[in-house]
């Protein structure tokens, strides 16, 4: 059972083990999904943050995967020289850095007794809570949830729908995120 | 030797356009995002206070989409960057 609780700036979330350890396959799958078909860096940027800024050679056409277009969405629309651009000098940063809020959130996942409860502080606060979104993002991507659904439709998914896992964990996630925002406050 | 041209001669600027920020990020709503996590990456990234932020989170549910700053094309690049970081769909937009 997730349970939330505050300690001044600290939240501490605590899991039941399995519940742990879906979440860390979510992740675990979403690393790997980002680096998905990402051809390696022309120059080696390693530690050396000037090299990673004059890093251009990022990809400038969008993802194939469904999910990796919603992750990484054209920063123009109707236009898209002005998206590749973008897309050129910002693409690998922003895959970088959602793979790190995910790993950070594994790490966290991995060094402490997860029953006994994860302490977050406040910038591993703002990590959790982009990973956990771009996990609900990815799901509901797989999904197809519309704008217009009926909420209703999805939460009496019968038991033998295939969607039914899926959904309950996207809902599962949306919990995590909404209960982690209000113990933040 | 030329002579100093007359103020009169000095073009004239339309104030208004020269004063309005050229670009602009637009937010679009999405199916996924919560509404208090939207409302949340407004105020944590713009720094707005929370009723322009949820003023501006309203705006995206209702209307599909909304401006939530505006300037050269260069910031807004770096806002659309951090709105997609943060998994909020953004685009830059000439105003």
């Amino acid at each position: 059972m997730t349970r939330f609780r505050k300690r001044r700036k600290t939240v501490v979330v605590s899991f039941a083990e399995h519940e742990a350890d879906i979440l860390a396959n979510l992740l675990r799958n979403l690393v790997e999904l980002l680096y998905d078909g990402m051809p390696p860096r022309a120059t080696e940027a390693g530690d050396d943050p000037l090299a990673a800024l004059l890093d251009t050679d990022g990809p400038t056409a969008p993802p194939e995967d469904v999910v990796l277009q919603r992750l990484l969405p054209n920063a123009y629309s109707g236009d898209d020289q002005a998206a590749g651009e973008f897309r050129r000098f910002t693409e690998r940063g922003l895959r970088d850095g959602k793979a790190n809020d995910a790993r950070r959130v594994l790490t966290a996942l991995e060094e402490h007794s997860v029953e006994d409860g994860i302490p977050l502080e406040p910038d591993d606060q703002l990590a959790w809570l982009r990973a956990l979104n771009d996990l609900r993002l990815a799901i509901g991507t797989r999904l197809d949830i519309k704008e217009d659904d009926d909420y209703a439709v999805w939460e009496k998914l019968p038991d033998d729908d295939p969607r039914r896992l899926t959904y309950d964990l996207y809902d599962w996630l949306g919990y995590l995120q909404s209960a982690l925002l209000h113990n933040m406050r | 030797m030329t002579t100093a041209p007359s103020e009169l001669d000095s073009p004239e600027v339309d104030e208004a356009i020269e004063l309005s920020p050229p670009w602009v990020t637009i937010v679009w709503n999405d199916p996924v995002n919560l509404m208090d996590y939207v409302t949340f990456v407004f105020q944590t990234y713009f720094g707005y206070s929370k009723q322009k932020a949820e003023k501006l989170m309203m705006q995206v549910h209702e209307e599909g989409k909304s401006a939530v700053s505006s300037g050269n094309r260069e910031a807004m690049e770096r806002d659309v960057e951090a709105m997609h970081s943060y998994g909020l769909w953004a685009t830059c937009e000439k105003s």
